[in-house]
C-alpha cells in the first residue's frame, strides 16, 4: 500500500472517529441528548454553500460602490428537534467540544514534530519552554492585573513564542543548533520560568483560583471566539509541518546522514521548531497547560501506523482531538468540574506506563 | 551508476572525480586538515588510512560538504561542493556512515527510498525511475529480502548492507565510505569491501576510510596515509605502506610483506619493545616447516632470528613477517661461508635456538652444523629423521649430535620448552652479572638436558663466560 493511500485511509478513518466522539461528547451532560438528537442538530448547523450572489455593496475609497460577493448558504435539511437541545448543543456545548477538537489536534501534531525533532520518543510539545513561557505570560496578565490587546490569551501566546526563541537563541552558536543543547537550554529556562510563576503565585492573593485553574489547563468557558481563532491559526502551520514530513523522516536518522541526503538541516529545523512552538503556542494560550496529550497520542499512533510522518501527522493530529475530546467530556460530566489537565494526566500516565511496560520503548 | 555530465571514460587530469585543493580546517582551534591536497581520478578506490584522529573522517565530511574548509576548495567532478546546496550536493557526494542513529523502526525499503531525496522536488511525487533506483541499489546489496523489516531488527552486517543501499540510490559518481568494515565480521567485510570494488568497476568513485591496513591495501587502488592532518604519503598501497611510513604515522614497528595467498601488501605490527624482553631465539628452519615456530614464539615476545634460507622461501617470508632478523642465500644456492658464519653469530647470540622438522640435504647441512654449536637447543620432530634426510651419513652424522644436545618436542610442547630454557639462561647470566656463584646449583636442576655438554666449546661471548663458571 502507497504512502499516501495509507495516510489517506487512517486520516479518514480518524476522522470519522472524531466525528463520532464529537457527536457523542454533545449528548453528554447536565441534559442528555440522544446522539440521534445531536447529529441531526450538527446537520442542520452545516451550512451549504450553493452560489455566490453581488448582493451588498461596498464603498470603497477609490472605486466607489462595489457589490461584494457573498456566499449563499442553505441548510439542506431541516429536522425537527427541540429548541433546547439545540440551544445546548449549539451554544453551550459545542465550542466547549470543538476547542478540545482543535487544541488536541494542536498539541499532538507538535508532539509528533518535536519526537521526531529530538529523536526521542519522550519529548513533548513544551520541551523547549513554550508552555511554561505561556503560563508566565498568562500568569502575569492575572496577577498583575495587566490590561492588553487580546487578554490573556494574547499575552500568552507572545511569551511562548518569545520563549521558545530565547531557548533557540541560547543553544544557537555559529549557526548551528545542537538538538541535545536545544534540550538543555529548554530545561533550564523551563526551571527559571518555573521560578517566576510561583513568584507571582506567591503575590496573587485574590486571584489564586483563577491562576491555579489555568495553570492545570482547562476548556470550561470556551466561546466561539476562541474556536474561531484557532481554526484560523492551526491550518497554515499544520500544512506547513505536512509538507515537511518527508524531511523530518530522513532528519530521524540524523543530522549528519540529514545532511549527506540533501537536507539543510540547520534550515528545516528552525522551520520545523518555529512552526511546532507556534502551534503549541496557539492551543497553551487558549486552553492552558494541558500535559500528556502531546506525548502520549504520538506514541501511540506510531505503534499502530508506523514512523513515517507523511501518515503519522495526520493521523496523529487527528487522534490527539479525539483524545482531548473524549477526556474532556469526562472532566466535565462529573459532579463537579475538573481541569481536563488532571484527566488527560491521570488518563495518559497509567496509559504510558502500560506502554513502557509491554512495548520496548526505545530511547537513543 | 554515473548520471554525472563527466560520464564513463578514462581518467582525465583535467577533471579528475574529486580534487581537494590545499584543504585546511580546524575545528575548536585545533587544526585537524592541514593543507590537504589530493586528486582522486574517476573510478578509482581509495583508502583513507591513518591513525586514530588523523583526520579521516573529518576528510570524508569536508567531502560530502558537511564540513567547510576554513581554506582550500573542495571540488567533486568539477564542481565546488561548498558553493552548491545540500540537495545539489547530495547528487554528486552519497556518504555510507559508519552507523547510523535509528531510533525509530523504518522497514528498510523506506531506508533506502530516502536516499532518492536529494533527486525529488517538494512537491514531486514518486516516478518510475525512483522505484527504479531504489529497487536497482537494493539488487546490488542483496537487502531485497529485508525489504520490509524494520531497520532497528536486521543484523549489523545487514544494516550495513541497507546504508550502502540508501547511498546508492542517489545514484551520485562519488560514494564515501566511513570505515565500512568497522563491526564487521570478516565474512562481511571481504562482502562489503567487494560490493564496492565492483562499483568502482563500473565506474563510481569510491573513498573509503579504513582502519584495516591490510584491507585497504588488498581492495584500494590506491591509498592516502594521513598523520596529524597532513598526507604523509599517498598513492600505489605498495609504495604508502612502507615500515618507515608506517613508523612515522603510527608510532608503532610494522613489517611489511607479501601475502603468501593474494600477493597484496600485508602489514604485521610488532609488539612493542620486543628486543630481548623474553629472550632471543634462533630458528633453522626451511620449506614452511619454521613458519609455525617463527609465529608462536613472535606472538609470545620472543626477539627472533632465522636462518640460512633461501630468497623467496616461505620461511624467509615469515620470518620477514614477523620481523625476524634474518640471513639469506640466494634462491637455489647452498649455504656459503659467509652464509653459516652469520648463523653461527646469531646463534652464540641466542638463548634458545630451535631446529624445525626440516628436510636436510647438502646445501643447508651447514645450518645445522651451526646450530649443533647452540648452548640450548630444540629440536622439533614431527617426522623421522631418516624420511627427511636427503645428505646422506653426513646428515646422520650432524643430526645425531643434535639428538644429543638437545631436546626433543612435539611441535605443540615447543613454547613451554623454549620458555623454560629461555628463563634458565637469563638466570644464568644474571647470575654471571652479578657474579654470585650460589645460584649455580639451583639452575642446574632446571636443565632439560641440553647445557651438560656446555663446557666443550665456545668461550667467546659473556654469556658464556657465566656458564663456564658453573660448568666446572
Amino acid at each position: 500500500m502507497s504512502v499516501r493511500t495509507r495516510a489517506t485511509t487512517w486520516s479518514l478513518g480518524l476522522s470519522g472517529l472524531l466525528l463520532l466522539v464529537v457527536v457523542v461528547s454533545a449528548g453528554i451532560g447536565a441534559v442528555t441528548i440522544p446522539p440521534r438528537t445531536v447529529a441531526a442538530i450538527l446537520a442542520d448547523a452545516v451550512p451549504v454553500p450553493v452560489g455566490i450572489s453581488l448582493g451588498g455593496a461596498t464603498v470603497l475609497p477609490i472605486l466607489g460602490s462595489v457589490p461584494t460577493p457573498t456566499l449563499e448558504f442553505v441548510s439542506p435539511f431541516a429536522f425537527s428537534v427541540p429548541r433546547p437541545a439545540r440551544i445546548i448543543v449549539l451554544s453551550v456545548r459545542l465550542p466547549r467540544i470543538l476547542l478540545a477538537a482543535l487544541v488536541g489536534f494542536a498539541l499532538a501534531t507538535a508532539g509528533t514534530v518535536m519526537q521526531g525533532f529530538f529523536r526521542n520518543p519522550m519529548a513533548d510539545p513544551s520541551i523547549v519552554g513554550v508552555s511554561s513561557g505561556a503560563a508566565v505570560g498568562a500568569v502575569a496578565t492575572i496577577v498583575l492585573s495587566l490590561s492588553i490587546p487580546f487578554g490573556l490569551e494574547g499575552a500568552a501566546f507572545v511569551s511562548a513564542v518569545v520563549t521558545a526563541f530565547v531557548v533557540y537563541l541560547l543553544a544557537s552558536e555559529n549557526g548551528r543548533t545542537p538538538v541535545a543543547t536545544l534540550l538543555l537550554a529548554g530545561v533550564a529556562i523551563q526551571t527559571f520560568l518555573g521560578a517566576v510563576i510561583s513568584f507571582l503565585l506567591l503575590q496573587s492573593g485574590e486571584s489564586l483560583r483563577q491562576v491555579v485553574f489555568w495553570l492545570m489547563g482547562h476548556l470550561a468557558g470556551a466561546t466561539w471566539s476562541e474556536v474561531g481563532m484557532l481554526t484560523l491559526v492551526l491550518p497554515l502551520p499544520f500544512v506547513v509541518l505536512l509538507v515537511h514530513a518527508r524531511d523530518l523522516n530522513v532528519l530521524l536518522l540524523g543530522e549528519e546522514d540529514a545532511h549527506a541526503l540533501g537536507i539543510e538541516v540547520e534550515r528545516t529545523k528552525q522551520l520545523l521548531l518555529a512552526t511546532a512552538s507556534v502551534v503549541t503556542a496557539a492551543a497553551v494560550s487558549v486552553s492552558g497547560v494541558i500535559g500528556f496529550v502531546g506525548l502520549v497520542v504520538p506514541h501511540m499512533l506510531r505503534l499502530l501506523v508506523g514512523p513515517d510522518h507523511r501518515v503519522l501527522l495526520p493521523a496523529s493530529a487527528l487522534a490527539g482531538a479525539s483524545f482531548l475530546v473524549a477526556t474532556d467530556t469526562v472532566a466535565r460530566s462529573g459532579g463537579a468540574e475538573i481541569p481536563v489537565g488532571v484527566v488527560t494526566a491521570a488518563v495518559g500516565a497509567p496509559f504510558f506506563l502500560y506502554l513502557l511496560r509491554t512495548r520496548e520503548v526505545r530511547s537513543p | 551508476m554515473s548520471d554525472s555530465d563527466s560520464g564513463p571514460g578514462p581518467f582525465s587530469d583535467a577533471d579528475p572525480a574529486i580534487r581537494l585543493d590545499d584543504v585546511s580546517l580546524s575545528l575548536g582551534g585545533h587544526s585537524i586538515l592541514d593543507s590537504v591536497s589530493v586528486d582522486v581520478g574517476e573510478g578509482t578506490f581509495v583508502g583513507l588510512i591513518g591513525p586514530n584522529g588523523a583526520g579521516k573522517t573529518t576528510l570524508l565530511r569536508t567531502l560530502n560538504g558537511a564540513l567547510a574548509p576554513d581554506e582550500g576548495s573542495v571540488r567533486v567532478v568539477g564542481e565546488d561542493v561548498h558553493a552548491l546546496s545540500s540537495k545539489a550536493a547530495s547528487r554528486l557526494v552519497a556518504t555510507v556512515p559508519q552507523t547510523t542513529s535509528v531510533t525509530f523502526d523504518f522497514p528498510v525499503r523506506d531506508v533506502v527510498e530516502m536516499g532518492r531525496t536529494p533527486h525529488r522536488g517538494r512537491f514531486e511525487g514518486w516516478r518510475e525511475r525512483d522505484d527504479a533506483a531504489v529497487e536497482s541499489a537494493m539488487r546490488r546489496t542483496s537487502v531485497e529480502s529485508l525489504s520490509d523489516r524494520p531497520v532497528t531488527e536486521v543484523s549489523g552486517g545487514e544494516r550495513q548492507r541497507v546504508l550502502i543501499a540508501r547511498a546508492l540510490a542517489q545514484e551520485t559518481p562519488v560514494l564515501l565510505l566511513d570505515e565500512p568494515t568497522a563491526s564487521l565480521d570478516i565474512n562481511h567485510q571481504v562482502r562489503t569491501l567487494e560490493l564496492v570494488s565492483d562499483l568502482v568497476a563500473d565506474g563510481t568513485t569510491a573513498v573509503a576510510a579504513i582502519h584495516d591496513l591490510n584491507l585497504a591495501a588488498h581492495y584500494c587502488d590506491a591509498l592516502v596515509l594521513l598523520s596529524g592532518g597532513r598526507i604523509l604519503s599517498a598513492g600505489d598501497p605498495a609504495a604508502v605502506l612502507s615500515e618507515e611510513h608506517l613508523r612515522e604515522a603510527f608510532d608503532a614497528e610494522a613489517v611489511v610483506s607479501r601475502h603468501p595467498v593474494t600477493g597484496s601488501v600485508y602489514v604485521t605490527a610488532l609488539p612493542p619493545s620486543s628486543d630481548d624482553a623474553n629472550g632471543r631465539v634462533h630458528v633453522v628452519g626451511g620449506g614452511g616447516t619454521g613458519a609455525r615456530a617463527l609465529h608462536l614464539l613472535s606472538a609470545a615476545g620472543y626477539a627472533l632470528s632465522a636462518g640460512a634460507l633461501n630468497e623467496g622461501d616461505t620461511d624467509a617470508e615469515a620470518a620477514r613477517r614477523v620481523g625476524a632478523d634474518l640471513v639469506t642465500v640466494p634462491p637455489y644456492s647452498p649455504v656459503d661461508d659467509a652464509a653459516r658464519a652469520a648463523v653461527e653469530s646469531r646463534v652464540e647470540a641466542a638463548d634458545v635456538t630451535v631446529v624445525a622438522d626440516v628436510e636436510v640435504g647438502d646445501g643447508n647441512l651447514a645450518n645445522l652444523e651451526a646450530a649443533a654449536e647452540a648452548d640450548r637447543l630444540v629440536l622439533v620432530e614431527e617426522r623421522p629423521f631418516s624420511e627427511r634426510n636427503y645428505a646422506g651419513d653426513d646428515g646422520f652424522a650432524v643430526y645425531e649430535r643434535l639428538r644429543e644436545r638437545g631436546t626433543i618436542v612435539e611441535p605443540s610442547d615447543l613454547l613451554s620448552v623454549v620458555g623454560e630454557l629461555a628463563c634458565d639462561s637469563f638466570r644464568e647470566r644474571d647470575d654471571g652479572a652479578d657474579g654470585t656463584v650460589d645460584g649455580g646449583a639451583g639452575s642446574g636442576d632446571a636443565d632439560t638436558g641440553a647445557n651438560d655438554a656446555e663446557s666443550t666449546h665456545d668461550d667467546a661471548g659473556g654469556d658464556d663466560t657465566a656458564a663456564d663458571l658453573f660448568s666446572d
